[in-house]
């Protein structure tokens, strides 16, 4: 059988200087070839592994017979962010991980075709879906992220009325601020907003809930409400020096460079300090699109800060490659001690000290255990935290009784409702930090709920 | 209003709806604008308007200040942060300092309202750059006034004022002060010695104003909070001063390099 059609990449020297896409996506020639290696299982197991239940050997099918039309209409019927999928789903530990053919280690590159077929659609523009009949039920949607976004289109094609309310300037969510250009360009994500708009949800940006309207109000206003606002609160090590100038959350640290563009400083206002050394204290996804960035503002020398080993990395494999290939150096088993910071303030290293790992803890890793004795100082101008993120308790404030958890995350039903009547959630707000497609799935199970209770098509 | 202070109304119905005096909104002006925290200044509910008082200082409130009346601002978004807890205590000095007297302004309204009596100081650095004295005359039981250079009022700053009023006797429940940070810090240290509580409101640099950056991290009694949300308002006597003007002045080159540009693009400074 012919090997996995590997993915054409921008040259590691090149990209590093630049915030163009690194995965150059699929020509017409390799998704062929890749969609006719599937074999077509009559009990595909693939399909358990889509949070949103792509009927994925279907789509292959039709790519394999250069139908592209149908297959991304095939993938429309469950997945309303295709293009944002097939490039930043873990597709690794989710439907490739079943694909019979991954015993070979050469599974079908589902993701990859996911986004050829995308990516088809948006440079040949399909007709626009068409509208359902009104059921006159409305339904508000808090957050514009991936949980919210699905949720939103589940809920429009069901007949429902339907009104985002997004706290920033655009819409997405962390798909905007969070996801950099070069792993998800921003006119994708607008592509995929524009499909929902047109299914005729309305977007209303710069709305706080908890601030400009209450979720009581909401609650009074709308048949239902779906909350979807992530995690967005970013968490900090609680060392010493860490509010010195120079140290970043990677929320910050990306917002400024994806949201409001300050690679582009000044023909864009927001700044953003250009480090020479940078450190990047964590191991995720996250972590990695932070010192991919500080890496292409120009920075001289950029490592990752892990206290685990490369095994524990929590990041997809695939980024920490692409890290790798692109200079990033990785400090592993090691952890931050402090910050140390000159007379005016500004960072001028970390004091960091050797792990081992011990016996493993509740999270089934091994537990990092610091080696006395091996502290060391590291320069660095800029140090960013990508330790994690929190859920915003914003979306509380002057409502009583929607019931949280000690991390500050919803609790939900598993159908998707919280304990007040007409609410439900689903996300990053519920299950804490996890993956843009986990969110999707819970958008789309509260989405059915709403459906079932409200009387939708 | 004066040189380089401006006041803008914001059409912006539903904000102005659910404001309470010390909250702040985020403006944005255009596609390539950065995302700046204003305190709201007033709001009227039956018009539909919210009041920003601005000063012209980085690039963008430069430009600001370059808009006409029925221009429109790319985001406005609002109110933002924790309102200011207004109750009745008894005496309460309120202290603003340059632009600050204008978030100053609706708290003076909102003690008076609570049954307060407010002793108001305001100050600048010159009589052509004081606002709002008639207006904050009208809504305090007593007004003083001062300027650096003299031209007006008490020759002198905020604090010997509100020194001399204290040592006079004046039993004080409540000190606000609301100014550049190096005049709250100075306010701080007065009222310390009076043992008197005394609330700041900090305006440190943020991009969202909803908790997710993290950029406005402020320390209070050694402690980080995050200013868009666990403020702005603070207890004077615990806040890092040192740190807060620090953090303000991180970008200062980029702030020099927007504002040559911004004024190469205007044709110079009007």
């Amino acid at each position: 059988m012919a090997s996995r059609q590997p993915m054409p990449l921008q040259d590691p020297e090149e990209r590093r200087k630049n915030f163009n896409e690194v995965a150059l996506g699929y020509t017409e020639e390799q998704a062929v070839a890749e969609a006719t290696r599937c074999i077509q299982c009559k009990d595909p197991k693939c399909v358990q592994g889509c949070p949103v239940n792509i009927d994925i050997p279907a789509f292959i099918a039709c790519i394999a017979e250069r139908d592209f039309d149908e297959a991304i209409r095939i993938i429309k019927l469950t997945n309303a962010l295709p293009a944002v999928c097939g490039r930043v789903c873990p597709q690794e530990v989710q439907c490739e991980q079943y694909c019979v053919l991954a015993k070979k280690g050469q599974p079908i590159a589902i993701g990859r075709l996911e986004r050829f077929a995308a990516d088809h659609e948006s440079i040949s523009d399909i007709a626009a879906p068409h509208k359902v009949k009104p059921t006159g039920k409305n339904v508000a949607v808090v957050g514009s992220g991936p949980a919210g976004l699905t949720a939103a289109a589940d809920l429009a094609k069901a007949g429902h009325s339907v009104t985002i309310f997004e706290s920033l300037h655009e819409p997405g969510g962390v798909l905007t601020y969070g996801i950099p250009e070069f792993r998800l360009p921003k006119a994708i994500v607008r592509q995929e907003v524009d499909y929902i708009k047109n299914l005729g949800v309305d977007i209303k940006v710069d709305h706080v809930i908890g601030k400009i309207k209450t979720l009581d109000e909401l609650r009074t206003e709308f048949d239902a409400v779906f909350l979807g606002t992530g995690a967005g609160l970013p968490n900090f090590m609680d060392i010493e020096g860490e509010n010195l100038n120079g140290v970043y959350s990677a929320n910050e640290f990306l917002t400024r460079v994806n949201l409001m563009k300050a690679f582009r400083f000044p023909d864009y206002d927001t700044p953003i300090r250009r480090g020479k050394n940078v450190i990047v204290v964590g191991g995720g996804n996250v972590a990695m699109d932070a010192a991919r960035c500080a890496l292409r503002l120009g920075a001289d020398e950029v490592s990752i800060v892990y206290r685990r080993s490369e095994d524990e990395l929590p990041a997809r494999r695939e980024e920490v490659e692409n890290a790798k290939e692109e200079g990033i150096i990785f400090r592993l088993l090691t952890n931050p001690v402090r910050i140390l910071g000159d007379d005016k303030m500004n960072v001028k290293g970390v004091e960091c000290i050797r792990m081992e790992l011990g016996e493993p803890d509740a999270s089934g890793r091994r537990r990092p255990v610091p080696l006395k004795g091996s502290e060391h100082e590291i320069e660095a101008d800029i140090v960013i935290i990508a330790i994690g993120t929190s859920p915003n308790p914003i979306i509380f404030s002057g409502t009583d009784g929607l019931k949280s958890t000690s991390k500050g995350t919803i609790v939900v039903d598993g159908s998707g409702m919280s304990s007040l009547a007409g609410v439900y959630a689903g996300g990053d707000v519920v299950t804490g930090a996890a993956t843009v497609i986990s969110a999707m799935g819970a958008g789309k199970l509260a989405a059915r709920t709403i459906n079932d209770r409200l009387g939708g098509q | 209003m004066v040189h380089q202070v401006h006041l803008m109304k914001v059409f912006a119905p539903d904000v102005a709806r659910a404001a309470k005096p010390g909250q702040f909104v985020m403006i944005r002006i255009d596609e390539q604008g950065e995302r700046i925290p204003l305190t709201i200044a007033d709001h009227d509910v039956g018009e539909g308007s919210v009041t920003i008082i601005f000063q012209e200082m980085g690039k963008t409130t430069k430009q600001l200040a370059t808009l006409n009346a029925q221009d429109e601002l790319q985001d406005f978004v609002g109110p933002l942060g924790t309102p200011s807890e207004i109750d009745k205590l008894g005496t309460v000095v309120m202290v603003g300092g340059g632009v600050g007297v204008a978030p100053a302004y609706p708290q003076v309204k909102a003690y008076k309202a609570a049954g307060n009596k407010v002793i108001t100081i305001i100050g600048a650095r010159s009589e052509n750059l004081l606002i709002l004295e008639e207006e904050m005359r009208a809504v305090s039981d007593e007004l003083l006034v001062c300027t650096d250079d003299g031209t007006k009022g008490h020759h002198g700053f905020v604090t010997d004022v509100l020194q001399k009023l204290l040592q006079g006797g004046e039993h004080v429940d409540r000190v606000v002060a609301i100014g550049p940070p190096i005049m709250m810090r100075a306010v701080a240290g007065v009222t310390k010695t009076f043992g008197i509580q005394t609330i700041v409101s900090l305006n440190p640099i943020m991009i969202d104003g909803t908790g997710m950056c993290g950029g406005c991290r402020v320390s209070v009694d050694g402690k980080t909070k995050f200013a868009c949300v666990d403020g702005p308002e603070f207890d004077a006597h615990k806040v890092d001063f040192n740190l807060l003007m620090s953090r303000l002045a991180f970008y200062r080159d980029e702030e020099g390099t927007s504002i040559k540009k911004h004024e190469c693009t205007c044709g110079g400074e009007q």
